[in-house]
């Protein structure tokens, strides 16, 4: 049997496969369906300073082997978070990433620091929601404010600091070194893509909100391009999503770079895919002889 | 507890134009299924995200639901073939309370579906008020005929039944004072009327909601209403907390 432990950032997680943020709640719905200990890793629902109620339905559009969301990052805020959702989280012993968005460089930092100590593994700064006005793409398409937001989470930051990068940007790479630059001790990517559809009978876009973020297999090309470039462009590790449904689309993103791998809209259609991917993925290290899940980190052979 | 799983296609059959009753050979959904919950069905390799379609009828091992073709997903879903399978996840959601007492069921065109369960959980007990756009419309009369007290129909060019809509002839039988509760699925206008004449008279009422939904299980937050919980606003889940809400509880 393979080994399918990671070291990440310092992290030590059980195996490469981890939920990817806004698919996945705060992981009480799908403890009905499997034992969430059996994750690498759960990187919980978007949070924010204070509670937000997000977009007007629809929120949801489906796409070609796709979906448009555009939730608006509802969600309790980061006190109710810690309160009541991270001490059922922590029973799991998984890897609990807590993901963070601001409206400013300073409540980034503040959410930062009361994360710290809080019990959490690794904050991972979204930079990149592009369903909100204030805060997130608006931060992860420029790479001066990505530097500055990292910096400013590092400086009050105990534990290892992500940064989620947008793929809305022509060059993700200076995106990416810019936030090794400041610190950032991993880089996750990618979050959705943005998107639209039009209803043709009435002319109206399908969501509330006109536009959201494209994920499913549909990217899946896309964002093993993205983890391949920012491979090359740095030397801090990747956590690596976008359309990953099954144990060989999570081979193909390792083999571009990553080092870990998040499910995300898997989980929408089959409330198990994690277990799937890490299933489907430990059958293929096992079929090709593979010792330990870090040998196919990178192992991409060009042509 | 929900299972997902691929189960067979035993029956199908055309109730009215583009509206499809089919079958499933499925146990583990069917034995668990409460009325006013649905099931998410895959409809097609293409297509990541399931269609909630609420359970109609359930016998023995078999699950019944209607539906209506709307798109590509539920295209494809009618074109499968008796002995066909079909990708299901379910029981999901919060159904139904089935209240003891004399109940008032009011539904409007394919939501009619889900009443139809409840009405067969306690046979002869139940008073329905079936809204349709029109005769050719109108469907499953004659099974909420066997398992109601009374049925009223009604349709918005009178060509069958009463003219009028589903909330026509409510006043009049909620006046009636025998009911002590009203189970609504349908158009949300036909649900916020419900819940003013039940509000008007003292009567308890639930309401079914539809949402474009994601997961279906509670965690993606499409499917978000807006709730008063003690006076408060919050956001619900329909897929989770409902589709079946007190309708004090739902912001109109």
């Amino acid at each position: 049997m393979a080994d399918m432990k990671v070291l990440f950032a310092g992290v030590e997680f059980k195996n490469p496969v981890l939920t990817a943020s806004g698919t996945f709640g705060f992981g009480r719905e799908y403890a009905e369906y499997f034992d969430l200990s059996e994750l690498g890793g759960i990187c919980v629902k978007g949070l924010t300073a204070k509670p937000r109620n997000g977009n007007p339905a629809p929120r949801i559009a489906e796409t070609p082997m796709g979906m448009l969301n555009a939730v608006g990052l509802q969600n309790p805020g980061v006190d109710a978070f810690i309160r009541t959702e991270l001490p059922f989280l922590r029973a799991f012993g998984t890897r609990i990433v807590a993901n963070i968005s601001g409206e400013s460089v300073e409540e980034y930092a503040e959410m930062a620091e009361k994360l710290s100590g809080s019990g959490v593994d690794i904050i991972e700064v979204n930079v990149s929601c592009p369903n909100v006005r204030a805060g997130g793409m608006q931060f992860g398409t420029d790479p001066a404010a990505v530097s500055e937001v990292t910096r400013a989470v590092k400086k009050r930051s105990d534990v290892p600091v992500l940064v989620k990068l947008s793929p809305n940007v022509t060059d993700i790479a200076e995106i990416a070194r810019a936030a090794e630059g400041a610190g950032a001790d991993a880089v996750s990517l990618i979050n959705t893509l943005l998107g639209m559809r039009i209803d043709v009978n009435t002319r109206r876009p399908v969501l509330a909100n006109n536009t959201g973020g494209l994920s499913g297999a549909a990217i899946l090309p896309i964002a093993v391009r993205m983890v391949w470039q920012v491979k090359n462009a740095v030397k801090i590790p990747i956590l690596g999503m976008g359309g990953i449904f099954s144990g060989e689309d999570a081979a193909e993103m390792l083999l571009a770079g990553a080092s870990l791998v998040a499910v995300g809209t898997a989980s929408l259609t089959y409330p198990n895919a994690a277990i799937s991917v890490r299933d489907g993925l430990a059958d293929y290290l096992n079929t090709h002889k593979i010792g330990s899940v870090t040998e196919l980190s990178g192992g991409i052979i060009l042509n | 507890m929900p299972v997902q799983s691929i189960f067979t296609i035993s029956n199908m059959r055309p109730l009215a134009p583009g509206v499809f009753s089919m079958t499933f050979d499925a146990p583990e959904i069917a034995r668990a299924a409460k009325p006013g919950q649905f099931v998410h069905i895959k409809c097609g390799h293409s297509r990541p995200l399931r269609r909630p379609i609420s359970v109609c009828d359930v016998r023995g091992d078999m699950l019944t639901v209607v539906f209506e073709v709307r798109g590509a997903g539920t295209r494809w879903l009618a074109s499968r073939a008796v002995g066909r399978k079909a990708d299901i996840l379910g029981p999901l959601g919060r159904g139904f309370d089935e209240p003891d007492g004399k109940m008032l069921l009011v539904g409007g065109g394919l939501g009619v579906a889900p009443l139809l369960f409840a009405a067969s959980r306690s046979p002869g007990v139940a008073t329905a008020v079936l809204g349709f756009r029109s005769r050719e419309n109108a469907i499953l009369i004659n099974e909420f005929e066997g398992v109601c007290e009374d049925v009223f129909t009604v349709t918005d060019d009178g060509s069958r039944g009463l003219r009028g809509t589903a909330t026509s002839p409510l006043a009049e039988l909620l006046r009636s004072g025998k009911y002590t509760s009203i189970l609504a699925c349908g158009p949300r206008a036909m649900l916020s009327a419900t819940a003013e004449l039940a509000s008007a008279h003292g009567v308890y009422c639930e309401v079914s909601l539809e949402e474009r939904m994601g997961c279906g299980v509670g965690a993606c937050l499409v499917c978000a209403c807006a709730t008063r919980d003690h006076g408060e606003d919050k956001m619900s889940r329909v897929c989770k907390d409902g589709p079946v809400f007190d309708s004090r509880e739902v912001v109109w």
